[in-house]
């Protein structure tokens, strides 16, 4: 038996927390064998990243190593002297991370920080050398022009590009080892499909290990030979790819896996003439004059329904809904809430019609005051718009904490700081209710959630509009959760409608060329998934060039 | 502040604290403190230490100790109203220019900029040689110029927080611009207020301080530390250090309060070490 290339050992970590050391990873055993690529896989906060800095001997700052062996290529890491260490990383192990923008120096193009490494650090190549190699890992990620690429700064390539360049930075020594941490998770789906197949086949083309974090199950099941799970910084269970899939032997596994079935019962067709609670009628808007970024949308929410609008990042269905809020004005077109103009502008709007439109915004983290309890978040929109004060207003905070599920004893004189995503986000749903609405915008409100917290959101929400009659206009470039809880769904490409339709409509074909492109990017559980999609593409790439 | 953080306090902060402590009470109990008026001459110019007069007598024959206790109240009082009215300006018109926005918050900063542009010590010479030289001008002229720095930093911590979404959704919910301000805004930028409140009174003490001993802050007879190192000066010739006590209290003023700003920013930023 061959021994393995990194082999980690009944690995311990902790963290600082207050005055003691709360654990974060509890004692896990790892070994990746040369070539082979392991995918982690868990919810925030499971410690995978934690894990993956590990295996590189390294810790973060208010952490600590405090129990355990990370061997790689028969060398003890924790116990080697750090200079020792720091030769290894860059030209051995090499780590490419989830925003790559955060991460390159903004005032050097993309070769020069490419050959930082080769040259400048470990000194096993010559400039000239560095940057021929450079320009075929360029040209093996399949960025473009790549031969010039490299003379780019960073802000001057797109985001999958970038995450590109970052791969083949993390190449770039020829490292037996690459940590690959979320690297297409902040990407669009189309982008992200190119990313993964460029960063696939680049691995299996040079032969190196690699481990593969993420929490998406779909991408993992492309990427990796093996899947290990991990909750709170205990392995759950780890198997082959297929097995893994196929029959996940543990509950939290399983759980993990059923995530994606959640379906809502479509609600009923409103009838014909019907006032639309919002109707949205051939709206333009602009930033800059002449420049405009949305053109000419339109269209209706039905009381009790639910409005998906899809789109990539810069598609305009964010700014649609600053229009429709009243924060841009619109130099087209006009808005009707149940069948009245509305005025363009936020600050001409009756108290009244602000009541009855309200928002949950995707970073529970910055739309919760930090400074204010609970009580005073979902109390001053009762106070507001119902004129309730003193103990009649509190005692509406303590019904609605009720409705979203949350007991008001233990949360009503609570900071949002004292609270999980989830439940942040569940707050900002009650501050909406509070006004007691008829139309609510969810913008992105899942996409910075965990699948499992996402989807008790998503049920919620849809109990909540079953129950009050709620008017939805979900924002979100997430295919799953538009097959999950939309009746309509609107598809969005740079500021215009592509298409809209029922929900059964969009998802069954014929589908309009970019909303095909877009649904047929959505990884699958199918490991086979990405070879499929990228051989259909190919072909019919081939069609149209016969 | 809880008393709980107050416990944990490092004892540079606890000196700070016993130090701002005492010059409040001797401040305000002045009257009761001192054994003679700051006014009256009680003896021969530049008398020595005696049991009577325990830091000997100034250059007109006063009482020293009463004079230095007399002072607490008329410069640390006037610098204190100083700060208050720079930081109601500043942070204000700051926050107003960060909340508007457009061509508001043009208008203010390059304002301000104006008035930043030009030396400050000058600029209160130019104008105290206009109008007079009342304490209320002087104040006034003071926290004038220390407004500048107050609205540059409220304007900018103020900005970070008015892209938040919950800044975002009071708009939209319909708040007027005083809940924005008040409710959504000031909670989250009291920190940093509140370490440059400390800052700026070392500041504006200075600053009065210097304009008195130029002789255009506090007019005698009235007794302020900065005169009297002027009044006494001449002292230091003879190797007397009694000119140098008013200074001294002064530094030891700023020191204890920059001790306890720095435990407060070590505190509100989550610093250890």
């Amino acid at each position: 038996m061959t021994k393995p290339l990194l082999s980690i050992r009944n690995l311990h970590i902790q963290g600082r927390q207050d005055a003691g050391w709360q654990p974060i990873i509890n004692g896990v055993n790892l070994d990746l064998n040369k070539g082979e690529v392991l995918g982690l896989i868990g919810e925030s906060g499971a410690g995978k990243s934690t894990l993956g800095l590990a295996a590189m001997g390294y810790c973060r700052d208010g952490t600590r190593i405090s129990q355990g062996t990370v061997t790689f290529d028969g060398m003890e890491l924790l116990s080697l002297p750090e200079r020792r260490r720091r030769r290894l990383r860059g030209a051995r192990i090499a780590y490419v991370a989830q925003s790559a923008a955060a991460y390159f120096n903004p005032a050097h193009t993309l070769m020069k920080q490419f050959t930082e490494a080769p040259v400048d650090i470990h000194h096993i190549e010559s400039q000239a050398d560095a940057e021929r190699h450079g320009r075929e890992l360029y040209a093996q990620l399949r960025l473009p022009n790549p031969a010039e690429i490299g003379f780019r700064y960073p802000h001057q390539v797109s985001g999958g590009q970038l995450q590109r360049a970052m791969t083949a930075m993390a190449m770039a020594c020829k490292p037996d080892l690459i940590i690959f941490d979320e690297p297409t998770t902040a990407l669009d789906v189309t982008t992200q499909i190119e990313v993964l197949a460029a960063i696939r086949d680049a691995v299996r083309d040079i032969g190196t290990a690699a481990i593969y974090i993420t929490h998406d199950l779909a991408v993992v099941a492309q990427m990796a030979d093996r899947i290990k799970v991990l909750l709170r910084g205990d392995e759950i269970e780890e198997q082959p790819t297929r097995d893994m899939l196929a029959n996940p032997q543990e509950e939290y596994s399983k759980s993990l896996w059923a995530v994606r079935q959640f379906r809502s019962e479509p609600n009923p067709e409103p009838a014909a003439d019907e006032c639309p609670v919002l109707r949205v009628a051939g709206i333009s808007a602009e930033y800059v004059r002449d420049q405009p970024v949305l053109r000419n949308v339109s269209f209706d929410i039905h009381k009790g329904r639910t409005i998906a609008v899809v789109g990539e990042s810069g598609s305009g269905k964010s700014t649609a809904a600053r229009v429709i809020t009243g924060l841009l004005p619109a130099s087209k077109g006009r808005i009707e809430l149940n069948g009245n103009v509305l005025p363009e502008r936020l600050a001409q709007r009756s108290k009244d019609q602000l009541r009855q439109m309200q928002m949950i915004y995707q970073m529970a983290d910055t739309a919760l005051n930090p400074k204010q309890t609970i009580r005073e978040i979902i109390g001053r929109p009762i106070q507001f718009y119902l004129g309730l004060r003193g103990r009649e207003r509190d005692e509406k905070v303590r019904d609605l904490l009720t409705s979203i599920e949350m007991e008001p004893d233990r949360f009503i004189d609570r900071l949002p700081g004292e609270l999980s995503g989830g439940q942040k986000q569940r707050i900002g749903i009650a501050r909406a209710l509070a006004a007691e609405p008829q139309f609510i915008i969810c913008d992105e409100v899942t996409s910075a959630l965990d699948q499992l917290v996402a989807e008790d959101i998503l049920r919620l929400l849809k109990r909540l509009q079953n129950e009050r009659g709620l008017a939805y206009m979900f924002i979100t470039h997430d295919l799953a959760t538009v097959r999950a809880i939309a009746d309509h769904v609107v598809v969005m490409q740079n500021g215009e409608v592509m298409e809209q339709g029922s929900r059964d409509q969009m998802f069954t074909p014929p589908h309009h060329p970019y909303t095909k492109l877009l649904l047929s990017s959505v990884a699958e559980m199918d490991p086979d998934w990405l070879d499929h999609t990228l051989e259909q593409r190919k072909k019919a790439q081939t069609d149209v060039d016969n | 502040m809880k008393l709980r953080d107050l416990k944990s306090a490092p004892p540079t902060a606890w000196f700070g604290i016993v130090v701002i402590f005492a010059y409040a009470v001797v401040a305000i109990f002045a009257g009761q403190l001192a054994p003679f008026s700051q006014t009256t001459i009680v003896g021969m110019e530049f008398e020595p230490r005696s049991a009577e007069y325990l830091l000997g007598t100034d250059n007109l024959g006063r009482d020293l100790l009463s004079r230095m206790i007399w002072g607490a109240r008329n410069s640390v009082g006037i610098a204190l109203a100083t700060t208050a009215i720079a930081f109601s300006l500043g942070a204000g018109l700051g926050l107003l220019a960060a909340v508007l926005g457009g061509w508001a918050d043009q208008l203010l900063s390059r304002l301000i900029d104006m008035l930043i542009a030009i030396p400050s010590l000058l600029f209160a010479l130019l104008l105290l040689s206009i109008f007079g030289t009342g304490i209320t001008i002087l104040i006034i002229v003071i926290a004038v110029l220390e407004m500048t720095r107050v609205f540059r930093l409220a304007r900018a911590v103020a900005m970070d927080v008015v892209v938040m979404d919950f800044v975002e959704a009071a708009r939209l919910r319909g708040e007027g611009l005083v809940w924005v301000i008040r409710r959504e805004i000031l909670p989250n930028i009291m920190a940093p207020l509140v370490a440059e409140f400390g800052l700026r009174f070392c500041f504006v003490f200075l600053a009065v301080s210097a304009l008195s001993f130029l002789g255009l802050g506090i007019q005698p007879p009235t007794a302020d530390w900065g005169s009297m190192v002027r009044d006494n000066a001449a002292l230091i010739t003879f190797g007397d250090i009694t000119p140098l006590l008013p200074a001294a209290a002064i530094a030891l003023l700023t020191v204890a309060i920059n001790f306890v700003v720095d435990w407060m920013l070590h505190r509100t930023s989550g610093l250890r070490d």
